[in-house]
C-alpha cells in the first residue's frame, strides 16, 4: 500500500493555493516560474530569429527593443532570482537541516502570491506598450522613454517582497529550526549557500526598491534627482542600481554554487573536499558583491580612482570562485563517478562557468573593459556565467530532487539526450558571441553590419538546438509524472544528506520522528557502516 | 518534539518545538525586516547626502521655510507614542489587557496626531506652491533649483508618513486582538514584533527632524 504523502493531503485545488507546507509552496514555484521561463525562452528565440539577418523586416527596432527587455526582466526578475531559493531551496531546505516547515510558513505563501501579483503586473505592461529600455531601465532614456516604464517597474518593486520574504524565511530557518545535532559545520553546502543567498537579498532587494520608486516618482512628478537641469545626476541611478543589481548575480549564481556542492560529492562518491572553505567562500562573495557595483559604470565616467579600486574588488571575487571551482576539483579526483543526469549537469556547470568566469576577468580589467564594453562579449559572458552557470545549477538539482519531490524516475536516456542538446545548443548559441564582441558588434541593436552575418546565423541555429534540447528535457521530466510511483527507494543517489531519509515522497509533516544527526552531511564511509 | 502533534488550537505553531523557540524565530524575522527598511530608507538618506553635498546652500536657505515648533512637536508625539507602545507591552506580560488596550490607544492617537499635523502642515506648502520636482512654483528661496529641498522633504516624510499609517493600521487590528483576549503573557508576539517596528519608524523620524528642520 502507497503511504500517503504531501503530494496526497490534503486534496483539491483550494489545499493547494492556501498550503503553507513549503514542500507544496515549492510546487506552486516550480509550476510559476516554468511558466516565466517558457515567456522568456520564446523572447530569447525571437531576438535569435529576428537577428539571423541584419534589417529583418519581420519586426521594427522598437519592437525589437521591447521583446529584449522583455526577455532580459523576465528571465532575471521572475526566472533566474526566485528559481533555485524558491524551488529547490524551499523543498529542500527545511528537508536538509531535519526541520518540520520553514521559520514562517504564511510569509512563505505571502512570498509566492507577492511574486505572483508583480509578475502579472509585468505581464500586463505588454498590454499597456511594453518598456523598452532594456532590464536595467537606465536613466535618462528611462525617464523619457514612451513606453510603459513604470507598470514594468512596479511589477519589479512587487516581485522584490517576494524575493526580501524568502531571504528572511530562509536565515531565521537556519538560525532556529536546525534538528538535535545539526551544528553549523555539519550542514549541506547547499544550506550554506542558501544562508548567503539569503542574506544578498535581504540587504540589496530594498535598495532596488527604493530604486524603482525614484524611477517611478521621476517620471510621474519630475523631482528632477536623475535630471541634470534639475540639479540631479543620471550615473546616481547606476550607482543605485548596481548597488542592487550586482549582488543580484549572486543571488542568481551562490544558490547553484551550492547545487554543485550536494551533486559533485554525492555522484563521485568522495566526501567533499574543503568543506569549511566553500562554506565560507558562500560568505566571502555575499560580503564581496556589495563593494564591486562600479565595475558596470568603467564607461559612464566615473572617477577613475574610483574605478581602479572598483576594478581591484572585481579581482577579489574571483579568490572565492577559483576556491570553489578548486574544491570541486580535487572532490572529482580519484573518486568513482558515476554520470547520471545530475551529476553531467554539474560537469557541464564546471566546464561553462569557468568559461563565463574567467572571461568576467576581461570585463573587470579596466583596459580591456573599454573595448568590449556595450559588445556581444558582455552578452556571451553573462549568459555563459548565468545559464551556463545558474541555469546548468538549476537544472543538475532538479533532476537530482526529482524523485525526492514527486517520488517517480524520469526515464535516464532521455534526459541524458536532452543534457547532451541542450550542451551543444547552449555553446553554438554563446559562443560565437564572444567573437561578435570582440570583433565589435555592440548589443542591444536590431540590425548589424554584414560582416557579422555568417557568426549570427551560427548562434541562431545554436538557439534552436537549445530550444529543442530543453524540450527534451521538459517532457522527459513531465513524462516522470505519468509512470506510477513503483518502490522507488528513498534514497536513489545513494546521498548523506536528511532529505534522502525520509519517504519519496515525504510525508506532510517530512519526518515520521524527529531525525538527530550524527555524522556529517558527505560521510559516506560513516553512512555505509552505520547500515551494515 | 513531536512531530505528529498538530495543536492548531494552540498559539504554538505546529513546527515549532516550544513558545521560546517560535518567539525566538519571530523576533530574528522582525530584525531582519527591520534592516530591509533601514535599507529602503537608506537609499533615500544617501540621495539626500548626495543632493545637499552638492546644493548645501539650498539646503540652508530653505530649511527657514519649514517651522521648527511643528518638527519638534511631531519628535515629542512620537517619542510619546514609542513610551505607550512598550507600556502596553509590559502590561500584557502581566496579563493586564484592560490597561493594554488603553495605552495602545494611546498610540494610536499620538500616530493621528502626527499625521493629522503633517497632513496641515502639507497642505500649507502646496498652498505656497513649495512642490517637488516641475511643480515647484515658490520663489521665496534663493539659489538654483530650489525645488531639491521639496523633492526630498516630500519623498522622505511621503515615506516615512506611510510607514506612521501602515503601523497604525496594524496597532487598530492588534486592539481588535487584544480585545478578543489573544494575547497574554504566554503570547504576546504580534505586540512585540510590532513594537519594534514602530520604534524604527520613530527613530528614523528622529534623524528626519534636524536634516530638514535643523539645517546649519
Amino acid at each position: 500500500m502507497q503511504e500517503s504523502s504531501y503530494l496526497d493531503q490534503p486534496r483539491g485545488l483550494k489545499s493547494w493555493l492556501l498550503t503553507l507546507d513549503h514542500k507544496r509552496i515549492a510546487i506552486l514555484y516550480l509550476i510559476a516560474v516554468a511558466i516565466y521561463f517558457l515567456a522568456g525562452s520564446v523572447f530569447a528565440l525571437l531576438i535569435r530569429t529576428i537577428l539571423a539577418r541584419p534589417e529583418n523586416p519581420l519586426v521594427t527596432a522598437q519592437h525589437y527593443n521591447q521583446i529584449f527587455t522583455l526577455h532580459g526582466a523576465i528571465m532575471i526578475f521572475l526566472f533566474i532570482i526566485p528559481a533555485t531559493p524558491a524551488i529547490l531551496g524551499n523543498f529542500a531546505l527545511p528537508l536538509m537541516i531535519g526541520a518540520r516547515d520553514v521559520a514562517f510558513p504564511r510569509l512563505n505563501l505571502a512570498s509566492w502570491y507577492t511574486y505572483i501579483i508583480g509578475s502579472l503586473v509585468i505581464l500586463y505592461s505588454l498590454h499597456s506598450g511594453a518598456a523598452d529600455t532594456g532590464w536595467t531601465f537606465y536613466t535618462p532614456y528611462s525617464t523619457q522613454s514612451n513606453s510603459s516604464v513604470i507598470t514594468t517597474t512596479l511589477g519589479v518593486f512587487i516581485a522584490g517582497f517576494s524575493s526580501v520574504f524568502t531571504g528572511i524565511n530562509f536565515i531565521a530557518t537556519v538560525h532556529k529550526l536546525r534538528a538535535p545535532g545539526m551544528t553549523w559545520f555539519k550542514m549541506p553546502l547547499f544550506v550554506w549557500s542558501l544562508y548567503a543567498t539569503s542574506i544578498i537579498q535581504v540587504l540589496a532587494t530594498p535598495v532596488l526598491a527604493i530604486t524603482l520608486v525614484l524611477l517611478i516618482l521621476e517620471r510621474v512628478f519630475g523631482v528632477g534627482i536623475f535630471d541634470p537641469k534639475m540639479g540631479g545626476d543620471p550615473v546616481l541611478f547606476q550607482h543605485f542600481f548596481w548597488f542592487y543589481s550586482h549582488p543580484a548575480v549572486y543571488i542568481m549564481i551562490l544558490p547553484a554554487m551550492g547545487v554543485i556542492s550536494e551533486l559533485i560529492p554525492v555522484f563521485a562518491r568522495r566526501k567533499i573536499f574543503g568543506y569549511s572553505a566553500i562554506a565560507f567562500s558562500s560568505l566571502a562573495i555575499a560580503f564581496l558583491s556589495f563593494l564591486v557595483w562600479g565595475h558596470h559604470m568603467f564607461v559612464s565616467g566615473e572617477a577613475e580612482i574610483a574605478s581602479v579600486i572598483f576594478s581591484l574588488l572585481t579581482f577579489l571575487v574571483a579568490i572565492p570562485s577559483g576556491v570553489k571551482i578548486f574544491n570541486w576539483t580535487a572532490t572529482l579526483y580519484k573518486g568513482r563517478i558515476s554520470f547520471d543526469p545530475p551529476m553531467v549537469y554539474a560537469l557541464m556547470f564546471l566546464f561553462l562557468f569557468a568559461i563565463g568566469g574567467l572571461t568576467g576577468l576581461f570585463l573587470g580589467a579596466l583596459a580591456s573593459d573599454v573595448h568590449v564594453s556595450d559588445t556581444y562579449f558582455v552578452v556571451a559572458h553573462f549568459h555563459y556565467v548565468m545559464m551556463g552557470g545558474a541555469m546548468m545549477g538549476l537544472l543538475g538539482g532538479l533532476h537530482f530532487w526529482w524523485p525526492k519531490i514527486f517520488g517517480r524516475m524520469y526515464s535516464r536516456f532521455w534526459s541524458l539526450t536532452a543534457a547532451v542538446l541542450v550542451f551543444i545548443g547552449f555553446n553554438l548559441t554563446f559562443f560565437p558571441q564572444f567573437i561578435l564582441g570582440m570583433k565589435g558588434m555592440p548589443r542591444r541593436y536590431y540590425t548589424y553590419l554584414p560582416q557579422y552575418k555568417p557568426l549570427n546565423v551560427l548562434s541562431t541555429v545554436g538557439a534552436y538546438v537549445l530550444g529543442v534540447g530543453l524540450v527534451v528535457l521538459v517532457w522527459c521530466l513531465l513524462a516522470s509524472l505519468k509512470r506510477k510511483r513503483q518502490t522507488l527507494s528513498n534514497n536513489p543517489w545513494n546521498a548523506g544528506t536528511l532529505e534522502w531519509t525520509t519517504t519519496s515522497p515525504p510525508p506532510t509533516q517530512n519526518f515520521k520522528t524527529q531525525p538527530v544527526v550524527k555524522h556529517g552531511p558527505y560521510d559516506y564511509e560513516e553512512m555505509v557502516a552505520e547500515r551494515t | 518534539m513531536n512531530m505528529n502533534d498538530n495543536p492548531h488550537t494552540d498559539a504554538l505553531q505546529h513546527h515549532f518545538a516550544d513558545m521560546e523557540q517560535q518567539r525566538e524565530s519571530a523576533k530574528l524575522g522582525m530584525w531582519l525586516f527591520l534592516i530591509t527598511e533601514l535599507l529602503l530608507f537608506g537609499g533615500l538618506f544617501g540621495f539626500y547626502t548626495f543632493y545637499r553635498a552638492s546644493n548645501p546652500e539650498i539646503f540652508y536657505n530653505a530649511h527657514s521655510t519649514l517651522d521648527v515648533k511643528f518638527g519638534a512637536l511631531y519628535t515629542v508625539v512620537l517619542i510619546l507614542s514609542s513610551i505607550t507602545f512598550a507600556l502596553a507591552i509590559y502590561h500584557i506580560r502581566e496579563n493586564k489587557r484592560k490597561q493594554t488596550l488603553m495605552l495602545l490607544g494611546a498610540t494610536v492617537l499620538f500616530g493621528v496626531i502626527f499625521l493629522a499635523v503633517k497632513g496641515f502642515e502639507w497642505a500649507h506648502h502646496i498652498h505656497l506652491g513649495q512642490l517637488p520636482g516641475k511643480y515647484y512654483t515658490f520663489t521665496g528661496i534663493q539659489g538654483t533649483n530650489p525645488h531639491i529641498f521639496y523633492s526630498a522633504y516630500y519623498m522622505m516624510t511621503g515615506l516615512h508618513s506611510l510607514h506612521v499609517l501602515g503601523g497604525l493600521a496594524v496597532i487598530l487590528w492588534l486592539m481588535v486582538r487584544t480585545r478578543r483576549g489573544d494575547f497574554s503573557s504566554y503570547y504576546f508576539v504580534p505586540l512585540e514584533m510590532t513594537g519594534l517596528y514602530w520604534h524604527l519608524v520613530d527613530m528614523i523620524w528622529i534623524y528626519l527632524f534636524p536634516l530638514f528642520y535643523l539645517v546649519g
